[in-house]
């Protein structure tokens, strides 16, 4: 079976650095693949340059088999991948309904269209409001973006990764900055989730990794030094040198 | 984002004032207000039609000055031709030929600088929407036969159907009607589907092309319509002034559609209709009490900016608005 996303020699270069530096990967249909590694080895370089935000240098992407390398980041998203930003990033003066129905109107076609109030289209906000019940936000739907704590700007993050129905989520570092109890509820979301969408996660949080992801790959400086099981990755030696161990 | 019930009332007033109040001063015997008002109503026009990018695209156009340009020039050429003969396939004195000139050509205008413009973004799109807009008042600075800087005299007003435009009442209620109609289109559009692509893109770009939107496309969209609605409120101007000139295209007047837009509150609906009346109103003041009226206006105007953020509007919805 060929990969759902396959990365072939990607090299991705600011001036003399390599952010990335020939990754190779596959990331299977359904499956929770991680990327972990220290900070700055390249690893939102790397999403960015899959969800098509950077162009890569040289190399290959291809999605459900298609070449998709050098197409623009709004033709991804309508072919099925989708992303979660790190920083968190939203529409900050937009209510949070308005937040994921923007995301449910996106599956839907295009939006050139001027005439009905987008506002009172049933089937956008219902299904807008499904997704925030998803990840427990239901209470929050009419409230400012702007007025929710970061933690539930990481929940929203999630909802709109979920209502864009894309096949791929790529999600980066959707633990970031969340407290314990938090992360526990985003770790028990995410498992929820897995084997319904494939997602490739990127995660400092190893505990959340060990216990998310099918495969894991660790990137050390633009290169992928290791990819397995939790269970391989934890026993790999080079991986022990160059990361476990040193935490 | 949500209109609150003072936002209503107080666009009802201002819309019934403008509706009533000038044809009040015309029976009156003050025909000059009725002229002030005609002036204001259609420079509304114009603010509103930027609105629809500045306010609720975020695209600073500095550079809408160019579209009234063409839209007084799409009825002073045409008639020019039809009194003094030449070019005769532009020569008319129909208003419908004139108002699809001004609002094709502007659409035209909009569609090629916007493809350009767009590809910029913050500062370089202030300035290279301006440089566009310098470009076509140099053009008819440069064309001698429609009388270069000295302008042009519009010598015979468009003509339409059922109405006669040289009766000031009958200019301002076509005016009036033209402004109420811009208001529900831009209403409209921001409401809906598209309205709500441009609306997410100002506030998060990245986000909007992550989820899947072309927004270079749905602003490109939003420049055109609100480029043909400011190329029609340039042919109402020059039915109105029936003197053109390049003057009117000048930067500064971009910069005050832009003050109109952002005085009266950016990115809502009376807003720019609330600007244009502040500002037409504040000029006509002051400059009858002293000639440094300059002044005390960009005081005011800093004062707004300063102290009123939202604009006028944003001070009426209060500290529950937005």
């Amino acid at each position: 079976m060929t990969p759902l996303l396959n990365i072939t020699s990607l090299r991705k270069s600011f001036g003399g650095v390599a952010a990335t530096d020939g990754v190779n990967l596959g990331v299977e249909q359904g499956e929770l693949h991680a990327i972990i590694g220290p900070n700055g080895a390249g690893k939102t370089t790397l999403i960015s340059q899959l969800c098509g935000a950077l162009r890569p240098d040289s190399g290959a992407i291809t999605f459900k088999g298609a070449d998709i390398t050098n197409r623009p980041a709004y033709v991804r998203a309508r072919l099925g991948i989708t992303r979660s930003f790190q920083i968190t990033s939203l529409v900050m003066d937009m209510s949070v309904l308005d937040n994921v129905a923007l995301a449910v109107q996106a599956r839907t076609g295009h939006s050139f269209r001027f005439l009905k109030p987008a506002r009172s289209i049933q089937p956008l906000r219902d299904e807008a409001r499904n997704m925030l019940a998803r990840v427990g936000l239901a209470e929050r739907a009419d409230d400012p973006t702007v007025a929710l704590s970061h933690g539930e700007h990481r929940q929203m993050e999630i909802a709109i990764a979920l209502a864009t129905g894309a096949e791929l989520m790529l999600l980066d570092e959707p633990m970031a900055g969340l407290g314990p109890e938090e992360s526990t509820t985003m770790i028990a979301f995410l498992k929820a989730l897995k084997g319904d969408r494939t997602i490739l996660l990127i995660e400092h949080d190893m505990d959340a990794v060990f216990a998310l992801a099918d495969r894991i790959s660790v990137l050390v400086y633009g290169r992928i030094i290791a990819t397995g099981t939790p269970d391989e990755i934890r026993n790999n030696d080079d991986v022990r040198h160059a990361y476990l161990g040193e935490e | 984002m949500f209109s609150s019930k003072r936002t209503r009332w107080v666009t009802i007033i201002v819309m019934l004032a403008l509706a009533i109040l000038p044809p009040v001063f015309l029976w009156t015997g003050h025909a000059f207000y009725l002229d002030l008002a005609t002036r204001l109503v259609i420079l509304a026009i114009a603010a509103v039609s930027l609105n629809l990018v500045l306010g609720y695209g975020g695209l600073v156009s500095f550079g809408h000055a160019a579209y009234i340009g063409i839209g007084a020039y799409a009825v002073g050429i045409p008639v020019y031709h039809e009194t003094y003969g030449g070019f005769d396939v532009a020569a008319s004195y129909g208003g419908a030929f004139h108002i699809l000139l001004a609002v094709g050509i502007s659409a035209l205008f909009a569609l090629i600088t916007g493809a350009i413009s767009l590809r910029t973004k913050g500062v370089y799109f202030i300035m290279i929407t301006m440089a566009f807009a310098q470009m076509v008042y140099y053009l008819f600075l440069s064309l001698d036969e429609y009388g270069g800087d000295d302008g042009l005299v519009i010598e015979v007003r468009s003509e339409l159907p059922l109405v006669n435009l040289d009766n000031p009442l009958q200019l301002y209620l076509i005016a009036y009607v033209s402004l109420v109609i811009a208001l529900l289109i831009v209403r409209t559009i921001v409401h809906s589907r598209f309205g709500m692509v441009l609306q997410g893109a100002k506030g998060n770009n990245e986000r909007l092309v992550t989820l899947g939107f072309n927004t270079y496309l749905y602003r490109l969209t939003a420049y055109v319509i609100s480029g043909a609605m400011c190329g029609f409120a340039g042919a109402l101007l020059g039915n109105f002034t029936t003197f053109i000139s390049p003057e009117m295209m000048g930067w500064s007047r971009s910069g005050e559609l832009m003050f109109m837009v952002i005085l009266g509150g950016a990115g809502t609906t009376l807003g720019p209709v609330l600007g244009s009346v502040v500002f037409i109103l504040a000029e006509e003041v002051l400059s009858s009490i002293t000639i440094f009226w300059h002044l005390p206006f960009g005081l005011m105007l800093m004062g707004v900016v300063l102290f009123a953020r939202g604009g006028l509007m944003g001070l009426i919805k209060g500290k529950g608005g937005k």
